[in-house]
């Protein structure tokens, strides 16, 4: 393509970006069409990729061509391996899209469609694609080594010894938020509890298909599976009308909490791999499914948003969660804008499988834009359902009001109409009972969802099968999610118990296997009871426990990355990681201040641990005070051990840049790749 | 077409690496042996702890 044609071509783009966020930013009273937040985020991706990456890879990271990787150079056809680009990038996005960018996007559109997709779309491309990016890099420069490796050999053992407290904290949080989704989703869902529960014997079916019929074929099978869930899907409605069977798939939430945590702990302690292989690849197959359907869907159908630019809860007053819009839109957004889990995947598998360099900024940067562009879906499923739907359906009866008269006044009196009689119809048309008080994101989405596809496929009449297929999209991968969660928490322990005591670090010793699966399960299966129990949704105190965790991993990521770029003598551009750290940190260290010490009860763990101690003496009241004073002592204890790793780095930084301290670059020699052109 | 006969191979590779399918048959290659039940069995122990430690983003 020649200069000219080049120079229109992103001159449109710019210009079509430009119009398209000037749209989404500026348009006010009236509805606006979702393909400008479409248009908006595409845009702005392409030109991020096109210029700001290749800036990062041209002048900070010196991506190197001919320097061979670790797939290379230690391939043994098993970790390490030379693999095609696209198949990488389909590997990584695999991995690192989650819950996160459909469930935080959701809760965070009570502050209107405008913040969410600002932050989604700038947080992608300023801080989390690059954090992605570079992580990768600096992991296949050093043969494939994980963040916490790369924090204890660059910014000290303390660096490393918080990455790895961080990622246990993060995890045990995580799965008790989505396992808290999931009970929210499923509970009195007669139809969502049965399809979920026929993905068992489905996968078991799958599972003996695979290992005695056709051996290997994993893609047929799950294309199987796939069409049987869509059959119990379909056969769910019956079960949610029968008389006899609607009550046995009925269960209230602390019961489904106590069968999550039954079914955490066998799946993840025992050997069950013709149940959990199997599902784990139909939960695949279904997530990368619904994710391409719902992109195509919204493109071709293209509907309006109803959901205001901004909300009247921008001063703190959600329903759905307490909080100013800064800093908790930015805490309550993770995985869509910036997550530090995903370094950990960067610096996985990943780096592992890269080719060449080059290909660093198509996958880390890349599927992270991909992995946004879930988050901006997310967005629009929420906001094309009518406000006072929207509240009516993620705001805990403890706000709005234990009875639909009562909270559908509630709501309507913050300007969002909303009746009685639009509910029940609603429910109706979903095949639910109710669908007030459903707190969690996960319902809100899939109403948003089937709202959006019923509006060519197949009209009202299958809204409720759209319903339930994204319920069961949800909280199949959630499941999953919870049981290799559980088992990545569980190894991580047994190999530090394994120093101190050598057979508790053996993943076949059955001691050692049960015990640190009970402690794992124990200890997010007691913050999932705090949810569960919890007359605010719990979704308001775990959420954001969740997203300051995440953010503080990115935080000690972009720590790592700045330590290495300013070591690599560039620090004339550190601002390309320091930028985005130092928003997170003041990100972060807000909300966790406002967590603990604020004075509102619905916002400081400690304002409403003291506001309940002035309530009459109860066993649940004490219980309830132990909880929010715990929540603040994770949260301060998680802020301390960041704190002390940014001023480790900084330590590190001024130490380099004076001239004081050795520089030691932790990089694999530079080899020359032996590749030729058609194998990369 | 060719084009978009490369673009399919990619995005059936990208399935097969996801799936583990093509892991299965880089298995039957280094191992010499034919896909057979016990082959895959012997597969799925191979590749168990590395799966369990795989982690998965939120």
């Amino acid at each position: 393509m020649n200069k000219t044609l080049r120079v229109v071509l992103w001159g449109s783009v710019v210009l079509l970006g430009a119009l398209a966020l000037g749209m989404v930013a500026l348009r006010r009273g009236e509805p606006i069409n979702a393909l400008w937040l479409v248009a908006a985020a595409t845009c702005c991706y392409a030109l991020g990729y096109r210029f700001y990456s290749a800036f990062i890879a041209a002048k900070i990271l010196a991506v190197d061509p001919l320097r061979a990787t670790p797939a290379e150079r230690l391939e043994n056809g098993r970790d390490f391996l030379v693999t095609n680009k696209w198949v990488v990038f389909g590997h990584h996005f695999a991995a690192i899209a989650g819950p996160g960018p459909l469930v935080g996007p959701v809760l965070a559109a009570q502050f209107g469609y405008l913040p969410g997709t600002l932050w989604v779309i700038a947080g992608a491309v300023f801080a989390g694609c690059v954090q992605d990016f570079v992580i990768l890099l600096f992991s296949v420069r050093r043969d494939g080594k994980s963040l916490t490796e790369m924090a204890k050999e660059e910014t000290g053992p303390l660096g490393g010894l918080v990455a790895y407290v961080a990622v246990i904290a993060i995890l045990i949080i995580l799965l008790a938020v989505i396992a808290l989704v999931v009970v929210n989703a499923l509970k009195d869902s007669p139809w969502g509890t049965f399809t979920i529960a026929m993905t068992i014997p489905i996968a078991l079916l799958m599972g003996i298909y695979l290992r005695r019929i056709r051996p290997g074929k994993v893609l047929e099978v799950s294309l199987l599976g796939f069409i049987l869930v869509l059959l119990a899907i379909w056969g769910g409605q019956w079960v949610a009308h029968s008389a006899e069977l609607a009550p046995v798939f009925t269960f209230r939430g602390q019961t489904l909490a106590i069968l999550i945590l039954i079914y955490a702990f066998a799946a993840s302690a025992l050997p069950v791999w013709l149940l959990l292989a199997p599902r784990d690849y139909l939960s695949t197959f279904v997530k990368l499914g619904t994710i391409g359907l719902l992109g195509i869907g919204i493109v071709v159908l293209h509907p309006t948003l109803h959901m205001p630019a901004f909300t009247r809860f921008v001063d703190g007053s959600g329903p759905v969660f307490a909080g100013k819009i800064f800093p908790f839109a930015f805490i309550t957004i993770a995985c869509g804008a910036i997550s530090g889990f995903h370094s950990l995947i960067s610096s996985g598998t990943t780096p592992k499988l890269i080719a060449r360099e080059t290909q660093t900024a198509m996958v880390g940067y890349g599927a992270m834009m991909a992995e946004s562009a879930v988050a901006v879906m997310a967005i629009i499923a929420a906001c094309v359902l009518q406000p006072g739907v929207y509240f009516a359906i993620n705001s805990p009866a403890g706000i709005v009001g234990q009875t639909a008269a009562a909270a559908t006044t509630t709501i309507s009196s913050w300007g969002f109409p909303v009746t009685p009689q639009d509910m029940q119809s609603l429910a109706s048309a979903v095949g639910e009972h109710t669908l007030f008080n459903r707190t969690g994101g996960a319902p809100a989405f899939a109403v948003g969802m089937a709202h959006i596809f019923s509006q060519s496929l197949g009209g009202t009449t299958v809204m409720a099968l759209w319903y339930h297929f994204a319920v069961m999209f949800e909280a199949l991968f959630i499941l999953t999610i919870l049981d290799a969660g559980t088992r990545v928490a569980r190894f991580m322990i047994q190999d530090a118990l394994g120093h101190v005591y050598k057979p508790l670090g053996r993943t076949s010793w059955y001691p050692s296997v049960l015990g640190t699966t009970a402690v794992i399960v124990a200890a997010w299966g007691f913050f999932l009871w705090q949810g569960v129990k919890d007359p605010l949704g719990g979704i308001n105190s775990l959420w954001p426990l969740f997203g300051i965790a995440n953010q503080l991993l990115a935080t000690v990521a972009l720590c790592v990355a700045t330590t290495i770029i300013i070591k690599m003598h560039r620090a004339r551009y550190a601002a390309v990681t320091l930028i985005p750290l130092t928003w997170l940190v003041a990100v972060t260290f807000t909300a966790s201040w406002h967590k603990i010490l604020d004075a509102s009860p619905r916002i400081g763990f400690l304002a409403q641990a003291r506001a309940l101690a002035s309530a009459p003496a109860s066993a649940a009241n004490s219980r309830l005070i132990f909880n929010n004073q715990l929540d603040a002592a994770v949260t301060a204890g998680l802020v301390v051990m960041v704190a002390l790793v940014l001023i480790e780095s900084i330590r590190q930084w001024l130490g380099v840049l004076r001239g004081q301290r050795e520089i030691v670059m932790r990089e694999t020699p530079f080899v020359r790749t032996r590749l030729a052109e058609d194998r990369i | 077409m060719s084009r978009l006969k490369t673009a399919a191979n990619i995005l059936l590779a990208t399935l097969q690496e996801i799936f583990d399918e093509a892991s299965y048959g880089r298995f039957l290659v280094r191992t010499g042996v034919t896909s057979s039940p016990e082959a895959y069995e012997s597969f799925c122990r191979e590749r168990e702890e590395a799966q369990a430690r795989r982690t998965r983003c939120c």
